[in-house]
């Protein structure tokens, strides 16, 4: 028969696994990682900052919460999945990535990051780039006129703002308005030559979220919360967002 | 073509990465098309993903992105199609960065340029080669 079990003494250290376990289906499968490294042979953030994704697994595994805390590569692994896409146990590590992001003081987290946060949080607007809805409408309107007065067989393209009960409400991001407007235009006579239904809204236009980038749940919810506000108050059926 | 992780392996899966080509060949015809290795769900990400963008660490986003930049070379493309904004953002820099010589574009600049309306200020990310082709008609505007 089996002695009793092995106690281990010494105080349990690690808050990640079991913080990142409570929130995931299934626990994230975290502890049932194998070892066998195919998420890092796989990964292209491996080698960076001293730190792959299985070590970084183990790490979290042997509680080693302050150590990761020292290490950027949170902030160089982009969460792409690919790890937990190749792995046998399909462990969530880029949960875990953004637990860790979490876990870093607001003030520490990456200024460029941050920042882009802080903007979208300026304007019911969400850009990232601090554009606002007027900006925003300004530049479609005068964009869309100049194709109208230049392009020939172009003089009727519509680009919709606020159109009420259109089927698709489509994000923009904040670049083209801001840096390069021309770019806004093929995908305007893409939807035209369909027949295409749509409208983007002066309120949550922008597509970006860098909110959830800075693994700032509070902001990252009222973003969403705009845009999808701004969806439902115009009474469209599909929101459309490739970001 | 670069096969979004955002879209393709967190979203809609292969069924979406087939759309993207079909959509692709269609645009570029079937001969001009060359896939990168690997792809679709197994594809890398760009290394422009998760906020990288704006991180800080460029030295680390680019050592990341070389992966991406090799496997772009290895196609022997002159275009690379970048159906995601941080994407072409990302793909646009490795190129200038690593001196690669390809262009990084985006789907609705070739749909449109293969429906002949693509417009002189909407060709930006073309090359010579493709500058000028299929240009439409325009007209002075009115006062």
């Amino acid at each position: 028969m089996a002695e009793e079990a092995i106690k281990i003494s010494g105080k349990k250290q690690s808050t990640f696994m079991d913080k990142v376990r409570e929130v995931l289906p299934e626990g994230g499968n975290l502890n049932l990682c194998l070892t066998c490294g195919a998420c890092s042979s796989g990964c292209p953030a491996t080698g960076l900052s001293g730190m792959d994704p299985r070590k970084f697994l183990r790490m979290a595994a042997l509680g080693l919460d302050e150590e990761i805390l020292k290490s950027d590569w949170a902030w160089q692994c982009t969460m792409c999945w690919r790890c937990m896409y190749v792995c046998p146990m399909k462990i969530d590590i880029p949960q875990l990535i953004y637990h860790t992001r979490k876990s870093w003081p607001r003030e520490n987290r990456p200024k460029g990051i941050r920042g882009s946060c802080d903007m979208a949080l300026k304007h019911d607007s969400c850009s990232a780039m601090g554009a606002s809805e007027e900006d925003f409408k300004f530049v479609v309107e005068d964009v869309l006129e100049e194709v109208r007065n230049t392009q020939v067989g172009w003089e009727d393209l519509q680009a919709p703002i606020n159109k009420q009960g259109a089927m698709f409400y489509v994000n923009q991001n904040s670049r083209e308005p801001v840096t390069e407007p021309d770019e806004m235009v093929p995908l305007w006579k893409i939807l035209h030559k369909v027949g295409a239904d749509w409208t983007y809204g002066t309120k949550g236009w922008a597509a970006e979220n860098y909110c959830m980038f800075l693994a700032d749940d509070a902001a990252w919810k009222h973003i969403v919360e705009v845009k999808a506000k701004a969806v439902d108050d115009l009474g469209c059926k599909y929101w459309v967002n490739t970001e | 073509m670069q096969d979004p992780c955002n879209q393709v392996r967190k979203t809609f899966g292969d069924a979406y990465a087939e759309d993207l080509r079909f959509v692709a060949k269609q645009v570029v015809g079937e001969e001009n098309f060359i896939d990168m290795t690997p792809n679709r769900s197994n594809n890398y990400c760009c290394g422009g993903g998760g906020g990288a963008l704006q991180a800080g660490y460029t030295e680390e986003r680019r050592t990341y992105g070389k992966i991406k930049f090799d496997q772009i070379m290895a196609t022997g493309a002159t275009y690379c199609i970048a159906p995601c904004h941080n994407c072409h953002s990302q793909i646009h820099d490795l190129s200038e960065h690593y001196e690669g010589g390809y262009h990084t574009v985006h789907l609705w600049t070739l749909i449109c340029l293969s429906m002949g309306c693509l417009g002189p200020n909407e060709r930006a990310y073309l090359g010579e080669d493709l500058a000028e082709l299929l240009m439409p008609e325009t007209k002075e505007a009115e006062e």
